[in-house]
Parts: structure tokens; C-alpha cells; sequence
């Protein structure tokens, strides 16, 4: 393996020192991006990585909407590679995924993406080969709005979150197929049970116990991955990525989860945030003092520090194992604050579960799981407290937290009209094997969803597993019903909670094939991945047949 | 250890077929082979008369429905003999969620004379957290045994794991060569106390108990034999 950076380590990369990329000419404009192997020390040891023009993450790409863009891809790895522009909406063959979209980037070659920039907002960008994007091989992508904004800003910072690991991603994924619970140091001990029986007493611990244990499910499992050092803009929380303000002045701030498994909790103790897009659309603002950021969702927000001081960004991992941290201050030099405690872990409950459902198909291959046989009562001696969602979000500081209901597209949405026909999208899987799968099949054995060209369809998501899924559908928008009919938002990735529904409509109006998987990386390469075919006269009978089975 | 190549052979070629038939689609690799080489059991047993070094390893590789699987277990008597080695090469089928139907042969290298067995079982995860593996075994002699095993992994911190595991061993019909009666043969209860320095390494120590039973409790009585055995034991276990 040779590294092509060795002298510029990857920490050292100025992010915003890579704006001069982006061309000036708002009509058309050719960029030029290498995938590399590089060198970073960000998560404290020197260690291999892949990036793009030799940093992670990656420029940031800045379009103009209505922008011609030509990119030129090469691929400097041993490897294939692919960059696939996340959220944006163009041609199939332009998608960048290898074996649906276009073959891959051979190593040493070049491939060409030309579209055109017909949406604005903020996006990302990032490798769709292997596991790859874990590696360092992603990016910020923003295309600025052709007309004037529904809102005013003084300044613009792109807040770009990751997770980094020291360990080589395919050992990652070897480690949980050994042990799926590898990286879980957070599970219940002996001393937990006694604790519990203090508090809820012997017998409400032993059916907690014997519930969990049927299930052979573990209520600690809130994220699959550990050891991640939190990056901003690639950034540790020692080396406290900064952006300046001037007091008064309006900071929009576009965060992106561009973390292969993390999900971020988000907050600035002392600033409310406005969230006015979400993944790249306009939403009716909202006033919200944290919110939960899902693998692939970008959220922007615009704050107005009026205090001449340091505002800490501080994006909690939800297995609260560590923060990314960013500070926004009025002046130049300030010492980088201490980090504050990390709330308690969560642990999940029968309500996350889905207990509250009734019918659960638990298994992989539709048999009727151990919890079928598990009525009310055994669960009667809980407490309340114990059948509301352990993973539900709450603000910190115990005000507003962003949920979905609170979305609201700031426009009519124009081809709002109701769904022809529904898909029942189960979400399902083993952690105990670690592998993942819609509908209880691997992506390997399933075959393609197919959509026909101009149809509304209505995709019902149905959680059956206990960990959150970040459901990204390429090339087409997902309208997710928050109750607000032709203002529902238009989304690129929808986070299902464990053991609820969730329902998008699609106007399936991008002919051609594409990506449908959950954003988590490990579940992706696992399984979690459907091919959507969208034709202008699909096979009738596949239309009707149960999707996936 | 050297594997009887002919008695094993046939299996692996078998075994070989089924993974090289699993579909795969290169965008996304949800079929990819992986292994686990993990030595359970790798310690020195304190007995009242006697010392030992015993292993229990077990290995697989293949996808996640289809996986070739090799456990070896033994005793080697400290400045004594190779008191019992045996090996199993198995095709092991996911056939639910939690558990894998398993098919093979198994080679007992020692006690002597070496014996073949036809090996059929299951191996999973019980409800309850309890790691099993329900096995029988038709030697070449047209003897029917079976062995249970079971474990279970108590947390006392996330790195401090008590570990309790019981073995059974029952045959349908007496081996008089092998001194084996009819019935329940042995109870192997263990109880060990590991510290994972790593997830793939931990130290341990713990206590091994030993009893024959039944007939096999007469037979070993009637050579003078003890039928039970306690010892300390202390080793490591790891796996890659």
C-alpha cells in the first residue's frame, strides 16, 4: 500500500482553505476531485484512511442552482471506488453507485459525472463502494439558491459531523459478525440487576429480564459501533473546529451527519436554534433548543449569539460515548472549553420494542417470535416509566427538542396527491449474526422494488428491529407524512425509531435504477439494501406481488 | 494436530461446494465469507492427583447461512499421554434466527482406538441468553451417543464475565472398549471467571467438576477408578 500524502497529514487540511475550488461561473463550472490514500492522526495514532484531494473530509462542493457541473472523478486507490452526491436529484447514471448506477471507478481511471443543479440546499457527498465512507471518503455539498432566501444570515458555516475509527472498517465489520456486541460496553451487569431490584423490585426485574432474554435482544443496544473519535469538518474536539461571529449577527449553520453509524443529539448551551431546511428543503422555521441528527440528515439552523463570548457546538453521540464539538466565538483567540459530563446512556424499553403494538413478527423468516406468546400482564408490574421509549430525544436543558411532527415544508409541495397503491417496508434483521435485511431478506436475495414511471406510491415503514434505521431513497424524494398533508417535507433520508411506523410518499418520477438501503454503513453492507427499478411499463404482476418477497 | 485425511476429505469438499454457491452481487457484499478461530477453554487443570492442559477450540468460516465449522477438544496429561483429543468437521446450516443445523464427522484421535462418527446436532443461542449445542454421534461401530452443552455469561463488569457451562454425555448402548456404559456417561460442570483485557483475549480461572455416571460410574469403580474429579484451573481464552 503506498500513501500518496504522507506529508500532508490529514489534520492539517484547512477545510474552508479548499473553497477556491468551486468555480466562480455560476452557469457552468468543472471540478476535479482525486479519492486518495492518505494518512491521519485525528483519532490519536497515525493511521491509513482514504479521502478526496487528500483530506477528510473532502472539499466542500459549492454549486450554484441552475449550475452545469462537470465532475471529474479519479480514482487513486488499489481499489474500486464511486462518489455518489447524496440528496441531489439527476439522471441514474449519474448517481454514482457501483452495480446499479454505473460500474464503479476503476483504479487509476476517471469518471465523468455532468448534471445539472436543479435544487438548492445543503448535501453531502460520498463513496457507495464498501465501506469506504468510513474510511475518510466524504464531503460537504452545498448549492446556493438561485433566488433570494425565505431568510436573512450575516454568515454561513457548514457543520460537516463524522465518526472516525482507528481500526480498518473491514475488521469493524469482522468483529461484529464474530461478536455482535463487540463494541457495546455498556451492557447490563449483575450489579445493574441489583440496582434494579432495589428500585422496581425482584419480580419487575425478573420479567424485564426473562422479556429481554426471549427476545435474545439486549435493551443496551443503541448504537452497533464504538471507539469513534467525533469529528466537526474533520476536526476532533481537541482541535475545536471555530467559527467567528460578530455579536448580533444572524449564523446559519448547516450541519450534516456524515457519520457511517452515529447519531448526534445537537445543541449550543446559550443559543436557540431556528431550523429552516431539512436535508436540503425549506421548512416552516422552527425554534427548537436541540435536536437528534440521524445518520445522512442534514438540518440547517440559523442562531444569533448577541453575547461577546464562546458558544460551544456540542453533538452528543446518542450512546453517549462522546461529543463533536465546534465553538462559534466573537473573538480570535479563545482557550478551548472543557467538554461537559455526557448524559447517562439510554436504554431501550418494550416500548421501543413495539410492545405496544400488538402484533410483532420478530423473526427474520416470519415466524411468529417468543414475544407473541408475551401478553400485558407480564409486563404489567412495569412501572409507566418503563413503557415509554428509552431513546425518545430530550433536550438537556429540558426545553424544545426537534421532532418530526414540528416539519413542515415552508411551500405547498406540487405534486402532492394520494398514493395509488401502499408498500410495506419491514425493517428487519439479527443482531446476533449482525446481518441486516427488508422484509427478512438480504439484499442479495431479493429482488428489486419496482416503481411505475409517474405513479404515487406510499411506502410504510415498519421497524421490527431495536435499533433506529436512517432510511435514504436515491434519485426521487420522500414526502414523510408528519400530518401536514401537501406541506409535508420532502426528505432524502427518514430515521424509523425502533418498533414504529413511519410512512413517505414517492412520486416515482426518475426513470431509471436506484439505491433504497438504510444509511447506517454496517447495515447497508449487511443487507439493509434494496435496488428500485423505475420503468415506464413495469411488469403488472410484479407491481402486485408483496414487495421483496 | 494432524486430521485424518480420509475420513475427513469427502466432508470438506462438501463443505467447500456449499460456500462456493452462495450468490453474491459485488455493490453490496451481504454474502461475504467470514472465520472465528476461538479457544474457549486453553488451561492448566490442578487436579487432586493429577495435572492436565486442556483445549476446546472451535472455528468456522463461510457466510451467514452457510458455514464450515471445526471444533477440537482434548487433555494432555502433564509428564503423561495424550489422555483424549477429538476433532469435528462439520456443514453447519442457518436454519432459524438463533440457530444452525450442523452435519459432520468427528475423529476421536485418543482414547485409543481411534473411532469415527457420523455427527448430527444443532448449535445456537436458547432464549435466556444460554449458548447451546445439542449433538449425536454414530461411530463407525453403529454406537449412538449424544453430548449437550451449555453456557451462559454473567456480567459482573463489562469486562469481568463469570461464566458457568455444563457438558453431558449419554450413550444408548454399552462401549465396552471405551468403558462406556449405557445411558447418562458424565457431567462436566465448569465455572470460570475471565477478564478481557481485549475483547479477543481475556485470562480466566475457575473451577472444573467432573462425574461419571450410571454404568460408566460402575465400570470405572470396578477398574478402581475415581468417578469424579475436581480441579482448579487457570488459561486463556482468545480468539481471531
Amino acid at each position: 500500500m503506498s500513501f500518496l500524502n504522507q506529508a500532508k497529514p490529514v489534520a492539517a487540511a484547512l477545510f474552508l482553505g479548499s473553497l477556491s475550488l468551486a468555480s466562480l461561473s455560476a452557469k457552468a463550472g468543472i471540478y476535479n476531485l482525486t479519492i486518495d490514500e492518505v494518512m491521519t492522526d485525528i483519532g490519536g495514532e497515525l493511521r491509513p484512511a482514504m479521502g478526496i484531494n487528500g483530506q477528510i473530509p473532502g472539499p466542500e462542493l459549492r454549486f450554484r442552482e441552475g449550475e452545469e457541473i462537470t465532475l471529474n472523478v479519479t480514482n487513486n486507490l488499489e481499489e474500486d471506488s464511486s462518489i455518489h452526491w447524496h440528496g441531489l436529484i439527476l439522471p441514474y447514471q449519474m448517481d454514482g453507485v457501483p452495480g446499479i448506477s454505473f460500474d464503479g471507478i476503476k483504479p487509476g481511471e476517471t469518471f465523468t459525472y455532468k448534471f445539472t443543479a436543479n435544487q438548492n440546499g445543503t448535501y453531502w457527498y460520498h463513496s457507495h463502494s464498501g465501506l469506504q465512507e468510513q474510511a475518510g471518503v466524504y464531503g460537504p455539498l452545498v448549492i446556493d439558491a438561485a433566488k433570494r432566501e425565505p431568510f436573512r444570515v450575516d454568515r454561513d458555516y457548514t457543520i460537516l459531523l463524522s465518526d472516525w475509527t482507528n481500526e480498518d472498517p473491514n475488521d469493524v465489520l469482522a468483529n461484529l459478525k464474530k461478536q455482535s456486541d463487540y463494541y457495546n460496553y455498556g451492557q447490563r451487569t449483575v450489579g445493574d440487576f441489583f440496582e434494579d431490584v432495589a428500585q422496581i423490585g425482584l419480580a419487575e426485574t425478573i420479567s424485564d429480564r426473562v422479556a429481554w432474554g426471549n427476545m435474545r435482544m439486549t435493551p443496551t443496544d443503541i448504537a452497533d459501533v464504538s471507539g469513534y473519535t467525533f469529528l466537526v469538518n474533520g476536526r476532533n474536539p481537541d482541535q475545536n473546529w471555530t467559527g467567528l461571529f460578530k455579536p448580533g449577527e444572524r449564523v446559519r449553520l448547516r450541519f450534516i451527519n456524515g457519520s457511517a453509524m452515529s447519531y448526534f443529539d445537537v445543541r449550543i448551551p446559550g443559543l436557540e436554534m431556528t431550523v429552516v431546511q431539512a436535508d436540503g428543503n425549506n421548512v416552516k422555521p422552527v425554534k427548537v433548543d436541540e435536536f437528534r441528527i440521524a445518520v445522512a440528515e442534514t438540518y440547517d439552523v440559523i442562531v444569533r449569539p448577541k453575547e461577546d463570548t464562546a458558544y460551544q457546538i456540542l453533538a452528543e453521540s446518542i450512546d453517549r460515548t462522546g461529543f463533536a464539538r465546534a465553538t462559534l466565538t466573537a473573538e480570535e483567540t479563545t482557550a478551548t472549553p472543557a467538554l461537559p459530563k455526557l448524559r447517562e446512556r439510554p436504554l431501550l424499553t418494550m416500548a421501543d420494542m413495539g410492545m405496544d403494538h400488538g402484533a410483532m413478527e420478530m423473526d427474520a423468516k416470519g415466524e411468529t417470535g417468543d414475544m407473541a406468546g408475551m401478553d400485558h400482564s407480564n409486563m404489567a408490574g412495569m412501572s409507566g416509566d418503563a413503557m415509554k421509549s428509552g431513546i425518545a430525544p430530550e433536550a438537556a436543558n429540558g426545553g424544545k427538542i426537534l421532532v418530526y411532527g414540528d416539519l413542515k415544508s415552508l411551500k405547498a409541495v406540487e405534486d402532492y396527491r394520494a398514493p395509488e397503491r401502499e408498500i410495506e417496508l419491514r425493517l428487519t434483521g439479527n443482531m446476533e449474526r449482525y446481518y441486516w435485511s427488508i422484509n427478512g431478506i438480504k439484499y442479495s436475495d431479493a429482488d428489486p422494488v419496482k416503481l411505475a414511471y409517474g405513479e404515487r406510491v406510499r411506502i410504510k415503514f415498519v421497524n421490527e428491529t431495536m435499533m433506529s434505521h436512517p432510511m435514504h431513497l436515491h434519485g426521487m424524494w420522500m414526502q414523510l407524512d408528519t400530518g401536514k398533508g401537501e406541506f409535508n417535507p420532502l426528505k432524502h433520508t427518514v430515521n424509523v425509531p425502533p418498533g414504529q411506523t413511519l410512512t413517505v410518499d414517492v412520486t416515482a418520477d426518475a426513470l431509471g435504477e436506484w439505491a433504497f438501503h438504510c444509511h447506517l454503513l454496517y447495515h447497508m453492507a449487511t443487507g439493509m439494501f434494496r435496488k428500485v427499478v423505475v420503468e415506464e411499463t413495469p411488469d403488472l404482476s410484479s407491481l402486485t406481488a408483496p414487495v421483496g418477497e | 494436530m494432524t486430521m485424518n485425511v480420509k475420513a475427513t476429505g469427502p466432508a470438506t469438499l462438501l463443505l467447500m461446494a456449499a460456500l462456493l454457491t452462495s450468490s453474491a452481487r459485488a455493490e453490496v457484499s451481504d454474502n461475504a465469507i467470514h472465520y472465528l478461530i476461538q479457544a474457549e477453554e486453553f488451561e492448566y487443570r490442578y487436579g487432586e492427583d493429577q495435572d492436565s492442559l486442556n483445549w476446546d477450540i472451535q472455528g468456522w468460516v463461510g457466510t451467514d447461512e452457510n458455514k464450515a465449522w471445526l471444533k477440537t477438544e482434548g487433555e494432555k496429561i502433564l509428564g503423561g499421554d495424550l489422555e483424549s483429543a477429538q476433532a469435528q468437521l462439520l456443514y453447519s446450516r442457518n436454519i432459524s434466527d438463533f440457530f444452525d443445523l450442523q452435519a459432520g464427522l468427528r475423529q476421536d484421535f485418543k482414547p485409543e482406538p481411534e473411532r469415527t462418527f457420523a455427527v448430527l446436532g444443532f448449535q445456537g443461542l436458547a432464549p435466556q441468553w444460554f449458548e447451546v449445542n445439542l449433538a449425536s454421534f454414530l461411530s463407525d461401530d453403529g454406537d449412538l451417543s449424544a453430548r449437550v452443552e451449555a453456557e451462559y455469561e454473567l456480567l459482573l463488569t463489562q469486562k469481568l464475565v463469570l461464566q458457568p457451562s455444563l457438558e453431558v454425555n449419554a450413550a444408548f448402548q454399552e462401549v465396552p472398549n471405551q468403558e462406556l456404559g449405557s445411558g447418562f456417561n458424565d457431567l462436566e460442570l465448569g465455572l470460570r471467571l475471565r477478564y478481557e483485557i481485549e475483547r479477543e483475549f481475556a485470562p480466566y480461572a475457575g473451577l472444573q467438576w467432573e462425574r461419571k455416571l450410571g454404568e460408566t460410574a460402575d465400570m470405572a469403580r470396578a477398574e478402581g477408578e475415581e468417578v469424579s474429579a475436581t480441579a482448579l484451573v487457570a488459561g486463556i481464552s482468545f480468539w481471531f
